[in-house]
């Protein structure tokens, strides 16, 4: 093939149809409240490691909905439960991380 | 001799009721637990979207209904039923019997103090968005700084909030909120003022005209997040943790004066009244329309209607037609039709 001295980059834009949700999927059934999020981002807000190494639940769950791998974002929960106290909708994240965690092992 | 009808609630829905019935022919009697009418309006400042005095408004309603009985400092002991029509007794000793009751008991404005993490009456700096309508009446308010540089406003205070009891949108915070915070701006030219929201829902006439404002005009600018939680410096000045959901980033801002928008929970005497004339209750914790589309101001019990806040939230507009639809359904109840 000849060679014009440029290539391609990959797109990152998100493609929904190709998605693969299964692991979102699985945690609902584990989890059903994973599914009332809003995006509001009190967690996140309110997580003690997330500014250091980034973990932010909302964007665990917005991964997950995307077909996305969450795990690296996962490795920076220390399991404090204080985004339990501040979500709005009441979802028992601490129990949704761990279930998270079930599903990655 | 003109029939009577038994209004439970002298703010801005009993008020548009009774010159309705006024005029329609009839006696209302308008029952007020505080010692004036106008309810939640006559506590605010300016209303959108026009910025009317909701001051001038309350009294124009009131000098249409001086026809009216109107008992202020009164509640509703019992409701007892009769073969035709109730029987209302009330607390100041007069009994009433008529065949059609309207309920307008209205909301209550959610108690900031139980969300914690807010810091109401634990800080110096937080008030509430009927606080601050307070001040705009020209009633002084220690708690807010003479000349803030910064000023932050939370949306959804016990509004769309399981674990305070309340998962609907209380509908008016979010315009009410862009309007303070430009009244704030003309207050207050130099400071910097933040909205911090988690879905901005600004439904009504001209309410988007106002956030173009707000952003255009006055520089508000609007965070996509919910404050989680507030602290307080060592110099007194407000701590906010929210996420930038936009960015992606745990967000921190140091504030002078915090203002929360304390959204609408439905009254606790309306369950009291439920109770007493067996009406049903809806999910929400408001009263249960016959239908909510076609039948809002009606009941599960013949005779007894509903206009206002006590069914849902509702703008000031919504409940003034509310009320004057009340009062034709009562027309034609009593007429038989």
């Amino acid at each position: 093939m000849t060679d014009f001295g440029f290539t391609l980059s990959r797109s990152s834009a998100l493609d929904l149809t190709k998605a693969d949700t299964r692991l979102y999927e699985r945690l609902c059934s584990l989890s059903p409240d994973a599914r009332t999020c809003m995006g509001c981002g009190s967690c996140s807000a309110t997580c003690t490691a997330g500014p250091y190494n980034g973990m932010s639940l909302r964007k665990v769950i917005l991964g997950l909905q995307r077909g996305q791998d969450v795990r690296p974002m996962l490795k920076g929960c220390m399991l404090c439960g204080k985004c339990t106290m501040v979500c709005p909708r009441g979802i028992n994240t601490r129990q949704l991380i761990l279930n998270l965690c079930r599903i990655y092992d | 001799m003109k029939e009577n009808v038994v209004i439970i609630g002298g703010g801005v829905a009993g008020m548009e009721a009774a010159r309705q019935l006024l005029f329609l022919g009839y006696n209302p009697i308008v029952v007020e637990q505080q010692d004036h009418l106008g309810g939640h309006v006559s506590q605010w400042n300016r209303l959108f979207p026009d910025m009317a005095s909701a001051q001038d408004l309350v009294r124009h309603m009131g000098e249409e209904i001086v026809d009216a009985n109107i008992f202020l400092e009164t509640k509703v002991n019992f409701i007892n039923r009769l073969r035709e029509g109730y029987l209302v007794m009330l607390s100041n000793g007069v009994s009433v019997a008529c065949r059609a009751i309207l309920i307008a008991s209205g909301f209550r404005l959610f108690d900031a103090t139980r969300k914690e993490e807010y810091g109401y009456g634990v800080y110096d700096h937080v008030i509430t968005n009927a606080d601050l309508e307070n001040w705009f009446n020209g009633n002084a308010d220690s708690r807010i700084p003479a000349a803030p540089k910064s000023v932050g406003f939370v949306h959804c205070v016990g509004s769309r909030d399981l674990k305070a009891g309340n998962s609907q949108c209380s509908k008016v915070c979010c315009m009410t909120a862009v309007k303070q915070a430009i009244e704030m701006k003309e207050h207050f030219p130099d400071a910097r003022i933040y909205c911090f929201y988690m879905d901005l829902r600004l439904f009504g006439k001209k309410y988007e005209d106002f956030y173009i404002n707000a952003q255009q005009e006055h520089g508000v600018q609007f965070i996509r997040g919910r404050i989680s939680e507030v602290g307080e410096t060592l110099d007194g000045r407000l701590q906010v943790k929210a996420e930038d959901t936009l960015s992606g980033k745990p967000l921190r801002a140091q504030l002078d004066l915090l203002v929360l928008m304390a959204g609408m929970v439905c009254n606790p005497d309306a369950a009291e009244l439920a109770r007493m004339a067996r009406l049903e209750v809806d999910s929400d914790g408001f009263l249960r329309s016959a239908d909510n589309i076609a039948g809002i101001v009606g009941s599960n019990r013949p005779g007894i209607f509903y206009a206002g806040a006590c069914t849902g939230t509702k703008t000031v507009p919504e409940t003034l037609a509310e009320a004057r639809s009340a009062a034709l359904d009562i027309h034609r109840f009593i007429q038989g039709k």
